[in-house]
């Protein structure tokens, strides 16, 4: 048995943080969050040149073919650093949508402009407040004719393309829903950028009027894909919270040496080091969990939805939990703009909505194991 | 990243799966799976008897210890090996419980610091279940605080005289030995004047009372001493060296890897899952789901933290503080998830024993769960050990630091 990241998958998160702790200082991540700049180019043209945009696109796609496991890697990363990004809309959603169940033509169009860092490309499910749910698709599709009104789509305003889920039927099956790709710089498409938690990565309100599309996968099982789509996302973004985490517990540990109250370092008092232990242990549990959700996501296991759920569940409450207590530890100055505490803060809580919130996980959760015991 | 033994690995677990078939007393088995709440009663038989049995039974065929070198009773085995027999040793390894402190600390201990004719003459009926240790460290005046222990052993010839008293004594009422700190020099800094021995726990002058506890049983003991002669060839260690002796004891006591801890969880989705509501199964209430998740992920978060430890040790790390985080969380989980079990069961959750529903396991497990988070370093002890040893935060500020330990106050109050 051997429940850990390989030496070579090690080297490669090595590579990934001194890339990061280079390019994506918390000073380049404050352009995009003044709302200077919409995202940072200079650091997406850098992560496709290193390979990272297409480190789970298979080589005949213009990736590098390396896997999942790979990917979970750099996404841990990605979160650690707090990328100001299109990472998690165009590599953990749109590509592994267009991976499942694109044609062979979508995907040569795609992937290699996704790998190289040419194309953003974004999942448009949400249609206002509500969970991912077939019934929450108003959004129609017929005759490859899109009507209705997508928001918030995560990244939406800076995609060149989204993968968007539409209504086709009205028998109240999941069958309903299938999916399209939609090219959002031809017509009969409107964009509005949002104002949201966590400026570092935007998102839109895209509303189609009679905008032309073409089917993702088959009609019918855009429900199906979607499921898939969410569970494997979910992995990845643990990750990225997982990496989030550990950088806001090691910045609430370091600002604990450091300041000095009452004659001595903040750190000797157990209030706060209980604090940080807390922070430390909830880390360790969504590492753990996020580890059992990448062997699961990496060899396509029948344990991947339950592993999904657990992984997201504990990742999304760990993440929260110690950007929260980051910036209790800071006091005051945690709750200044000028410290870096809440752009964490905003990153978890913008994270934990994402993909659905809790409730939504839960449910899937406890659905899975009862599936599985029931087996 | 894969969960498949290695070849080496898949041939000992095939190994002790067919001896453990063979010889493990299975008109127990369904009985030691449905008591996992810390403590296992037989309804019919005597369990240390039963235990005994096993274990020698293991001892005889090379299967007791795995860990331990041959020489003194064990196997040799890697950490590897140990994790793989406890896994396929399932309910059965429960039967081990009243030897835990003295496989896993003192044994270990005596290994270190034991004369070697010492070592040849009590290990081997240690690991074969024989002669049953406990470790007597706890005093009344020093749960979490060990070092401030007050029993005394002075020098009187060749021998140590003891007297004092120690509490929260596993299993003493049914130890034929134990290992001892003492104080052996009071007029120096707490730590500095502890001396470790190990003794007969039949001597003259040795009395042990059991303990009542909140839940009824009495797992722990009171254990005083009076004139308790100990001949100084059963020192472990050097006189005044006890800190570092006890300290390595207490490692062994966080590196016993692997074991499975219980949170309480799979007991309580299982009750959920057939469990009715006044609205409907309890299953699909959305506040009940909301909880059976949150606990979900802390008892898988707890199954795949150790699985790493493990990775880790097979490699040939040390053990980290794994361990900690296991206790931290499974303590207050088990104490949380019993509360909720006897919430559902709405007014009758008061009644307990056999009169209650699933034969008053929830019941037992709340008024075990307070003991789970005190035992071995409470749950204030395992945070700041990870605070001070995994963050590297400052240890706590002692004002006994230093000063002697016969000058120490000893009340809060005049």
């Amino acid at each position: 048995m051997n429940f850990d990241f390989s030496d070579d998958q090690k080297q490669l998160r090595d590579q990934a943080r001194k890339f990061l702790a280079e390019k994506c200082s918390p000073k380049a991540v404050r352009v995009v969050l003044d709302g200077k700049a919409p995202y940072d180019k200079e650091l997406w043209k850098g992560l496709a040149e290193m390979g990272f945009l297409g480190v789970a696109i298979p080589e005949e796609f213009g990736g590098a073919g390396a896997g999942h496991l790979e990917l979970c890697v750099i996404a841990e990363e990605m979160g650690r650093a707090n990328a100001p990004v299109p990472f998690s809309s165009t590599v953990y959603l749109a590509a592994e949508a267009l991976l499942i169940a694109g044609s062979d033509a979508q995907k040569k169009k795609w992937l290699p402009a996704i790998a190289s860092g040419e194309a953003i490309g974004t999942l448009a499910l949400f249609e206002g407040k509500g969970n991912p749910s077939p019934k929450n698709v108003k959004l129609t599709a017929a005759n490859g004719v899109l009507n209705g009104v997508k928001k918030p789509v995560a990244d939406g305003a800076i995609a060149d393309f989204a993968v968007v889920a539409a209504r086709t039927g009205s028998s109240g099956r999941d069958s309903d829903i299938s999916l399209f790709l939609v090219d959002l710089k031809a017509g009969g498409v409107e964009v509005k950028s949002l104002t949201n938690l966590d400026p570092t990565r935007g998102q839109a309100e895209i509303t189609f009027k009679d905008c032309k599309a073409e089917p993702l996968g088959a009609a019918g099982e855009g429900w199906s894909i979607l499921t898939q789509v969410l569970d494997r996302a979910a992995v990845l973004c643990a990750f990225e919270q997982v990496g989030g985490s550990d950088r806001a517990l090691e910045m609430g540990r370091d600002y604990a040496l450091d300041r000095i109250a009452f004659g001595r370092q903040i750190g000797s008092f157990q209030a706060v080091k209980h604090m940080l232990a807390d922070m430390y242990v909830s880390a360790t549990l969504a590492r753990s969990n996020s580890y059992y959700g990448a062997w699961a996501l990496s060899t396509n296991a029948a344990e991947l939805p339950e592993a999904a759920a657990a992984a997201r569940i504990s990742a999304t409450q760990a993440f929260q939990h110690c950007a929260k207590n980051n910036i209790q530890v800071h006091g005051g100055m945690g709750f200044t703009w000028e410290f870096d505490c809440h752009m964490y803060y905003r990153r978890a809580n913008a994270m934990a909505l994402g993909l659905g919130s809790l409730s939504y996980w839960e449910d899937q959760l406890i659905d899975r194991m009862r599936k599985k015991n029931a087996a | 990243m894969n969960f498949d033994d290695t070849p080496q690995e898949a041939e000992f677990r095939a190994t002790a799966r067919a001896w453990i078939n063979a010889n493990a007393p299975k008109q127990y088995e369904e009985e030691l799976r449905k008591s996992s709440l810390g403590r296992t009663v037989l309804k019919n038989a005597d369990i240390l008897e039963v235990a005994k049995a096993w274990q020698k039974k293991k001892a005889d065929a090379g299967w007791a210890c795995l860990h331990w070198p041959k020489e003194y009773g064990g196997r040799g085995s890697s950490p590897i090996e140990r994790v793989i027999w406890q896994q396929e040793e399932g309910p059965f390894g429960q039967l081990s419980r009243m030897f835990i402190i003295g496989h896993g600390m003192c044994g270990p201990t005596m290994m270190a610091f034991a004369r070697e004719e010492h070592k040849r003459t009590y290990l081997p009926p240690l690991a074969s279940g024989e002669k049953v240790w406990c470790q007597l460290f706890s005093e009344p005046a020093g749960g979490s605080d060990v070092a401030g222990l007050r029993t005394r052993a002075e020098k009187d010839g060749d021998d140590w005289v003891i007297n004092g008293q120690k509490i929260w004594t596993s299993g003493a009422h049914y130890s034929d030995y134990g290992i001892l700190l003492t104080r052996t020099d009071p007029t120096v800094p707490k730590h500095k004047g502890l001396t470790m021995f190990f003794l007969d726990m039949k001597s003259p002058g040795v009395e042990v009372r059991p303990i009542k506890q909140a839940s009824g049983a009495s797992d722990f003991n009171e254990v005083y001493f009076t004139d308790v002669r100990i001949p100084d060839h059963q020192r472990l260690g050097e006189v005044g060296d006890g800190w570092n002796v006890s300290l390595t004891t207490l490692m062994n006591e966080r590196s016993a890897i692997g074991a499975a801890v219980s949170t309480g969880f799979p007991e309580l989705f299982e009750y959920c899952s057939s469990l009715m509501l006044d609205d409907g199964p309890a299953i699909e209430d959305r506040a009940v789901r909301s909880k059976l998740a949150n606990w979900a992920v802390k008892a898988s978060g707890l199954k795949y933290t150790s699985m790493r430890a493990i990775s880790a040790l097979s490699k040939g790390e040390r053990p980290g503080p794994e361990n900690s985080i296991g206790k931290l969380v499974a303590g207050s989980m088990i104490q949380d998830v019993a509360t909720y079990a006897l919430d559902l069961q709405g007014a009758n959750g008061v009644v307990s024993g056999e009169d209650a529903e699933l034969a008053g396991r929830f019941q037992a497990m709340l008024l075990r769960a307070p003991g789970t988070r005190v035992e071995g370093g409470t749950d204030e002890i395992m945070r700041n050990i990870i605070a001070e040893r995994v963050l590297g935060l400052p240890g706590d500020i002692r004002v006994d630091k230093d000063v002697p330990f016969n000058k120490i106050p000893t009340k809060g109050r005049a």
